[in-house]
């Protein structure tokens, strides 16, 4: 793992000693809020519905156990004694009070972690593949080049008042786990005669207008990253709008001006740039790489793991959904799911968060990662200690076996917790998965991806989900939109809208139509709900959801 | 009237070459010229020889785009004085010099509700630097 | 004007803590909807709009949020301002703990 050199260490306690000059200073009045407002967004301060929201930033959805506890600790000490995870590797405070965030930052000083850059219009946390460095797919791990972006992207003097925020994400494998094509910019390490580079996908975005990105350049040799970055927010910071917020990203700069256009432009500048950079940045590279080298692999049987999963079948069905290929064949990645049925999708209180800070100490090589889906991962585990883990995971209400299923439910906060809130995405999420948990369909179902969002800003990604679900407010009302056939991996899709929404009464319901429909039509139990729906259609789907509806079934 | 902060703190200011505008750039033999905020610095280039002091406005501190304008000026070669006005904070004064202002103009109303002091604390704009250490 | 004018309150968002506050009809910020003062009439709502939210050290947010008079006192129209009376709905540990 990255571990702050001095130089880091002494920016963020530099930072921090301003962001509580600067808190003092709203406090006393000489900031105004309008003021205040983005440099507290720039320390990851949000004033939500009911109090403020801290963000902490996961860099890359990487943290060992002592960040993992501390992130427990800050819960308990400064919050109501849980964390949620998002969709980009965060986590985030429900309730801190405005004069304990200094405090706040400062503990997290003490771990090497900080809340920079996770809102506000500049460039975000840089997000990964949360297997990386595991995973069996993988061209190179794609941390050091997320820490190189960290480091170019913090405190970027051109960069802190851009049009809109910023997204990067970063992927080693061609099977994108990362969802890059939903990101402003998304980069995939690319092997090509045997040089590693780059592939630059830019304008992917959810959102109201969303798109999936496209590509910028088809190989990018690793030398140019940093000045070929710097030319592209360049290009969008000095084009893109800033009279209208909804067309401020750069999905709709390039939009507008073409991908041709756009690629001219960023050549241009980056032939400028590329002088400022002298190198000193491939140096770098180099040192953070040898930060993430592969823990030393235990060598030690793994019958234990075998044995375990013919004499206990919960546990062959957790280790049948939890469990992924690792690239050492004793070892498995362990997805701990935090969708619990019934449970807020991405919460974890701080004794939970205490488990697998230990779990992961003991047994993982003292590392954890965030996914974008709202769990957290054990990224290196002899397949020895899978029995142990899982004992360990039963006991803390953690072992629920239910990763990449109909109840593993991205959710956004919504309106229980967001101020941009439209409606409700929470209790959705928690009645689906109640409501199929009970139906014990489940497993016979499948692969499924459901993804809520609580208003158009689509932060629960509901337009990649293979069936989203958005919550609007019409008259006063919740209802929610289903949108069928979205997909974030490689193959990326935006789901199509079936047609008119549903009350929140009606909703699980017409999800349950929606699954009827699906085993109902599926070739095989091995066709997916989205290879089915790719190979039928909307129409099936549309007849169930809308059956009074003569026109649909045509 | 107006204040000019530099790394040293408040002066007032000693430009008296007066302003030209883009447009009337070509036609009058100015020392220095203001640039709004949407200005394409490339259309300078053929000029930067001639000029002592350009200036970038602020419409708002949440436009940003003036500091990719002074680093492209910067990049383009340009040594002569550059200035930030309007409403910049002192909060992104450190911004503003690392992209390549020499100084911020600010009007005395700013100036009072951001006392010297608070301008002098971002002075140190080249310790903690990112970039500094990326680029080399 | 006022005939078809909707009761309002005024509501913000508490500087310090972030919490959900209201105006009340003494001229400080409260922390429930039932001690908030309702405007009836769209001149006096407007005039101590203004007055509430010249305390930029204290309110953070402050607008007219609409509301039902019933025997309980005001509640409101909007179900957003329903949440904001009582917390999220996922966990009972927004208002609704001290309401309870
Ligand atoms: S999608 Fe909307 S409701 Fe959900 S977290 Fe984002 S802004 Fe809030």
């Amino acid at each position: 793992m990255y571990q702050y050199n001095d130089f880091d260490a002494a920016f963020v306690a530099e930072r921090n000693a301003q962001f509580r000059a600067q808190v003092e200073r709203r406090i006393s009045g000489a900031l105004t809020e309008d003021e205040f407002k983005p440099l507290r967004l720039m320390n990851g301060l949000y004033l939500q519905l009911h109090a403020y929201m801290l963000r902490v930033a996961i860099p890359y959805g990487t943290l060992n156990g002592a960040q993992m506890r501390q992130l427990a600790m800050i819960a308990e000490t400064f919050d109501k004694g849980y964390g949620h995870f998002t969709t980009r590797q965060n986590i985030q405070y429900n309730w801190p009070k405005l004069k304990d965030v200094p405090d706040i930052l400062d503990r997290l000083a003490e771990v090497e972690m900080h809340a920079l850059q996770t809102s506000g219009n500049t460039i975000r946390n840089v997000t990964a593949d949360h297997f990386a460095g595991a995973a069996a797919d993988e061209v190179e791990d794609p941390r050091p080049t997320a820490e190189l972006l960290r480091q170019w992207s913090t405190d970027h003097p051109e960069f802190q008042f851009l049009p809109r925020k910023f997204k990067l994400a970063v992927t080693g494998s061609a099977a994108d786990r990362a969802v890059i094509r939903a990101h402003d910019i998304g980069i995939q390490i690319v092997e090509k005669d045997g040089e590693i580079g780059y592939k630059i996908i830019v304008g992917g975005g959810l959102g109201r207008t969303p798109m999936i990105g496209k590509t910028l350049a088809e190989f990018l040799p690793k030398a140019d990253l940093l000045p070929f970055v710097e030319a592209t927010v360049n290009v969008w910071n000095r084009l893109g709008r800033r009279d209208n917020k909804y067309k401020s990203r750069i999905k709709i700069t390039v939009h507008e001006h073409g991908i041709d256009d756009i690629r001219a432009r960023v050549l241009t500048r980056f032939e400028q740039i590329k002088p400022t950079f002298k190198g000193v940045d491939r140096d770098l590279f180099a040192q953070i790489q040898q930060n993430f080298d592969a823990p030393a692999y235990r060598n030690a049987p793994v019958d234990a793991h075998t044995a375990m999963r013919l004499a206990n079948p919960a546990y062959a069905s957790w280790s049948d959904t939890n469990i992924t290929a690792h690239k050492n064949d004793s070892y498995a990645i362990v997805s701990i799911s935090l969708k619990k049925h019934g449970a807020t999708p991405g919460d974890a209180s701080a004794d939970q968060m205490r488990v697998m800070a230990e779990l992961a100490e003991t047994y993982g090589h003292d590392e954890l990662r965030i996914s974008h889906e709202q769990n957290v991962i054990l990224p290196h585990v002899h397949q020895s200690d899978l029995p142990a883990i899982y004992a360990a995971l039963r006991e803390a209400d953690l072992a629920t076996a239910n990763i990449g299923l109909i109840s593993d439910i991205i959710a956004c906060p919504g309106m229980d917790y967001c101020a941009l809130a439209t409606a409700r995405s929470i209790p959705v999420a928690q009645e689906i998965a109640e409501r199929f948990d009970e139906l014990k369909l489940e497993h016979e179902i499948g692969a499924l991806k459901i993804k809520i969002s609580g208003c158009i800003n689509a932060c629960g990604h509901h337009h990649v989900g293979h069936i989203g679900i958005l919550g609007l407010d019409r008259a006063g009302v919740e209802n929610y939109q289903i949108t069928l056939g979205g997909d974030g991996s490689e193959d990326a899709a935006i789901g199509e809208r079936a047609g008119p929404g549903f009350s929140a009464e009606a909703l699980v319901p017409a999800i349950e139509r929606i699954i009827e429909t699906y085993l109902d039509v599926r070739s095989e139990k091995a066709e997916t709900f989205l290879q089915t729906y790719r190979r039928v259609g909307m129409g099936p789907f549309k007849a169930a959801l809308y059956p009074d509806s003569k026109a649909s079934a045509a | 009237m107006t204040v000019i902060v530099t790394d040293s703190g408040f002066a007032a200011d000693d430009w008296n070459g007066g302003f030209c505008t883009l447009d009337s750039l070509p036609a009058n033999d100015c020392a220095g010229v203001d640039l709004p905020s949407d200005a394409e610095p490339e259309d300078l280039r053929a000029r930067l020889d001639g000029l002592s002091l350009i200036r970038v406005d602020f419409p708002s501190f949440a436009d940003g785009r003036g500091f990719s304008i002074a680093a492209e000026l910067r990049r383009m070669g340009y040594k002569g004085r550059l200035r930030a006005k309007g409403h910049v904070i002192s909060d992104q004064y450190a911004m503003a010099r690392r992209v390549g202002f020499d100084e911020v103009e600010i009007d005395d109303a700013l100036a009072a509700r951001q006392p010297e002091a608070e301008w002098l604390f971002r002075a140190n704009w080249t310790k903690h630097d990112y970039q500094a250490r990326l680029r080399g | 004007m006022s005939r078809s004018f909707t009761p309002k309150v005024i509501t913000a968002n508490a500087l310090l803590e972030g919490d959900v506050i209201y105006w009340s009809p003494e001229g400080t910020w409260v922390r429930t909807l039932s001690s908030a003062e309702v405007f009836e009439d769209e001149a006096v709502a407007q005039e101590q709009l203004l007055t509430a939210s010249s305390q930029p050290a204290v309110a953070v947010g402050v607008y007219l949020a609409d509301v039902a008079i019933t025997d309980d006192g005001p509640t409101p129209i909007h179900f957003r301002e329903e949440f904001r009376t009582r917390g999220p709905s996922n966990y009972a540990h927004g208002k609704q703990v001290k309401l309870s």
